[in-house]
């Protein structure tokens, strides 16, 4: 993709210095970063959370964000030094010379009107084109990044259609006034892989045909590797390196850059069920059905979770991975069939069992920030469950506290009397799962418990997991999107789809073909570190069969 | 749209069983009161046997589930029975004074809730500007002061002082629809001071509270002016909210104007009430009480619809 594309320089920052509002004070988030992008070049600004990538994004269209304010530096775009343009001038670049495609294009598109009348605001805003014509065009960018109904998708609301659709209707909407730039902010993270490839692949497209210089900013290295010609890694408002695509990805210079390629290396040995049939599975899950009022959400589903395994459930967002996860614990009692504990029936629902029966399942959930209260301290947010599960009181929940937080490796002096705001993400889980151990269970589901983390603070925290694992004996249910992870830490898969299993199996079987078609679309739409992924898995499979689209 | 038909037809029954609840409380509350109402018809001099033979005649010897039933039967076709009173019918009597009172409500919403609404935009989008402050203090200043305040105020200032327009607004038969315009412009101002602030201070928080939302920093970035992010992007999905204190002010004009319509000596329902109440009227009581609630129930309804209208995920299912 890099060649013959550096032309002219279109974009050059200098010592781009960004200052946050917090506390009554000005803080420095992003300390002087350099930037350069030719016409025509894809440059990928990747980073853990906090890096300032967005941040980055964003002043190269001269915007900060409330609360943000542009302190130094130079921003020259196409000859205009951005930080002294006039705020008029700079929103007459927006939308028009410079545009932005937002991480999640349902909360990105105005649900008070259609998509085709919001792609239209900027092009008749500037006059470029008349309403029917810019129309016309907004038809015709749909059908270029394959779009059903090219000729009427436009004419519905942002809530009636899906969401790999409404990203690439963003997209098109950016290309709306032909820009000479696009910044695109983590345009696939809120999307599951099979409907992530589409994405990608339109926007590679697109930015191809029009020779659009495009930032594309991710946090996800394997895909940076399909789109940029160039990637730039960032830690905390500052650069690490920058070099073309292919020699960063085999020869990073910098410790930090290794640890990042590195992430995906910790796996734990796979463990085989008990040979003895006599042994009863943890949680047997049996032909159960169910469903939110009328919309029928699970069909069928069965599997066994054994002592001391891990068994990841995966499968797209919609196909039931939580709703299975509701019914085990009984927040959603089942239509049909059971649920078994140790070879024992649990009531349906939460309210009919037993405390010891409550107490032997527990949850850890994906956002660790809304599932712990804000306003309670630590030690009564581990030590509320240990009290009502195990009547310890006083010094003795005291000492079961202290030992909890040990046990999640948080130093118990420092954290004991701390509010969840004090900690930081992956402190946060590790207090959810604290939580969750204080009632000394024998089987965990944890629901997407890493997706909202940072990779090395996920991987602190599956590391965490799996040595919890070996101490306690316990069993866990992993529920994730995220292939990456199964591979690392489960010793079974069970593979959904629309409500149903539609394969199951120890993990060295499931990922060795052959496999069930979905699992095969799944597997294959993982993106890979080989900056070539793409375009191969495009040439085997098709344009036209990818995604939503593919048949399976 | 049959999802819609099928959510306005449901509120519809809800509001008229919440109506008959209420139908039930107004009853049985007057009947509550202390004293007979044919002992206080008749005065202290009357004697036992009269008091007996008026208890027969107008029914009060009949349980009160009965009386209730007829009450309601009657209620439902608009015969609320007779004024004890002036021995009219309490339907001739409240009659033209609702449409009185419809009338001078109407008049301060037309003026109200295009101001209250636009002001909120405005002051939302020059918010934490001196301009944002002003109209806080005073919008705040307006609702805080009793509505017989403001209207003596303005009656100080507008009427004696001035002489720009009557002190009272008694209406008479004939006069053309600009000079009853006239004569109540006063109340109808002192109404429009009075619920002003509400709606406006809900338009600025509704539209404040969506500017963090992605979709308004989108807008930003295609490069859409200040003023059109705010009308066009943020107050679409802001109506919900504004509806339903629209709506509930609207309420107030019809159902809390009692003390205005004295101040401005306005013949209205409010007046009759109070009249009514000193005089242990309670037949005209009970049909003021009931015409408030269905009001009541009437505008949060619309307001329900509303929201529901306005709300693309309702209106364009998938």
């Amino acid at each position: 993709m890099a060649t013959n594309k550096k032309k002219d320089v279109l974009l050059k920052i200098q010592d781009l210095r960004i200052e946050a509002y917090a506390d009554e004070k000005w803080f420095e988030i992003v300390h002087g970063v350099d930037l350069t992008l030719h016409r025509g070049e894809v440059l990928g600004l990747i980073g853990e959370s906090g890096a300032g990538k967005s941040t980055i994004g964003l002043a190269a269209m001269g915007f900060a964000r409330d609360g943000c304010r542009i302190s130094g530096g130079s921003i020259e775009f196409d000859g205009m030094e951005l930080t002294t343009t006039p705020q008029s001038a700079l929103r007459a670049l927006r939308g028009s010379r410079i545009a932005y495609v937002a991480q999640s294009a349902a909360a990105s598109f105005n649900p008070a009107h259609k998509i085709i009348d919001q792609h239209t605001e900027a092009p008749l805003h500037y006059r470029i084109q008349k309403r029917v014509e810019a129309q016309e065009d907004a038809m015709e960018l749909y059908e270029r990044l394959r779009l059903p109904n090219p000729q009427e998708i436009g004419f519905r609301y942002p809530h009636q259609v899906s969401g790999g659709q409404l990203q690439r209707a963003m997209t098109a909407m950016a290309m709306a006034c032909r820009p000479d730039l696009i910044i695109f902010d983590e345009p696939t993270t809120a999307l599951d892989v099979t409907t992530q490839i589409e994405v990608l692949a339109a926007i590679r497209d697109i930015v191809d045909q029009f020779n659009t210089a495009a930032i594309y900013i991710t946090h996800d290295l394997a895909v940076v590797a399909q789109m940029a010609d160039t990637i730039k890694v960032l830690l905390k408002g500052e650069e690490v390196e920058e070099a073309p695509t292919a020699q960063m990805l085999e020869n990073p210079k910098e410790d930090y850059t290794k640890s990042l390629w590195a992430v995906r290396s910790f796996q734990r040995d796979q463990k085989p069920r008990p040979t003895d049939p006599n042994v009863k599975p943890v949680v047997s899950v049996k032909n159960v059905d169910a469903a939110y009022g009328d919309t029928k959400v699970l069909d069928d589903v069965s599997f066994d979770i054994y002592e001391g395994m891990t068994v990841a459930v995966v499968g797209e967002s919609g196909s039931g991975k939580s709703t299975t996860a509701r019914c085990i614990t009984g927040l959603l009692p089942p239509l049909k069939g059971e649920i078994l504990f140790k070879g024992e029936k649990l009531p349906p629902s939460y309210k009919d069992r037993s405390k010891d029966q409550l107490r032997q399942c527990q949850m850890i959930y994906q956002m660790a920030d809304t599932a712990l209260n804000p306003k309670v301290r630590i030690s009564e947010i581990i030590g509320r469950p240990a009290q009502f599960y195990m009547g310890l009181q006083g010094g003795e929940l005291k000492s079961r506290v202290d030992e909890l937080l040990d046990l999640i490796e948080l130093e118990p002096s420092k954290y004991y009397n701390r509010y969840p705001t004090e900690l930081s993400g992956g402190q946060k889980q590790r207090i959810g799962i604290a939580r969750a151990l204080a009632a000394e269970p024998s089987f965990i589901i944890c629901d997407e418990v890493t997706s909202a983390l940072d990779q090395l603070v996920a991987e602190g925290i599956l590391k965490l997991l799996d040595k919890l694992q070996r101490e306690l004996n316990l069993s866990y249910m992993f529920i994730t999107h995220d292939l990456a992870t199964v591979r690392s830490i489960a010793d079974e898969v069970v593979v959904m789809q629309h409500g149903k299993v539609v394969e199951q199996g120890p993990k060295d079987v499931m990922f060795t073909p052959p496999h069930h078609p979905y699992t095969d679309l799944l597997l294959s739409s993982v993106p890979e570190m080989d900056p070539n992924w793409l375009s191969t898995l495009l040439e085997e499979r098709g344009v036209d069969n990818i995604g939503e689209a593919a048949e399976i | 749209m049959g999802d819609i038909v099928s959510l306005v037809t449901k509120r519809l029954a809800l509001g008229l069983l919440t109506l008959f609840v209420v139908s039930i409380l107004i009853f049985f509350a007057v009947e509550l009161l202390p004293g007979d109402i044919a002992e206080a018809v008749l005065g202290q001099s009357a004697t036992p046997e009269t008091v007996a033979a008026l208890r027969e005649q107008m029914g009060l010897n009949q349980p009160a589930v009965i009386r209730y039933l007829h009450w309601l039967a009657g209620a439902v076709t608009g015969d609320f029975g007779t004024s004890l009173v002036s021995g009219e019918r309490v339907s001739a009597a409240i009659g033209p004074r609702f449409l009185n009172t419809l009338f001078l409500a109407t008049y301060a919403a037309v003026i109200a809730v295009p101001f209250a609404i636009i002001l909120g935009v405005i002051v939302a989008l020059w918010r934490n500007t001196a301009f944002d402050r002003v109209a806080n203090v005073l919008t705040l200043t307006s609702i805080s002061s009793p509505e017989f305040f403001l209207g003596y105020v303005l009656i100080l200032y507008l009427a004696v002082r001035t002489n720009a327009f009557p002190a009272i607004a008694s209406l008479q038969p004939g006069m053309s629809f600009i000079e009853i315009l006239h004569r109540t412009f006063l109340p109808a101002l002192t109404l429009v001071l009075v619920v002003t602030a509400h709606m406006m201070r809900m338009t600025r928080a509704a539209i404040i509270n969506l500017l963090s939302s992605p979709y308004i920093e989108m807008a930003r970035l295609k490069g859409a002016p200040a003023w059109k992010v705010i009308t066009h992007h943020a107050l679409p999905n802001a109506w919900a909210p504004i509806i339903n204190v629209v709506a509930l002010n609207l309420a107030y004009l019809i159902t809390g104007v009692v003390l205005v319509e004295v101040v401005f000596v306005y013949p209205g329902v409010g007046q009759l009430l109070v009249d009514a109440v000193s005089k242990r009227d309670f037949p005209v009581v009970q049909a003021c009480c009931l015409i408030f609630a269905a009001t009541f129930i009437l505008l949060n309804l619309l307001a329900d619809v509303g929201a529901i209208l306005t709300n693309p995920r309702l209106r364009h299912p998938k």
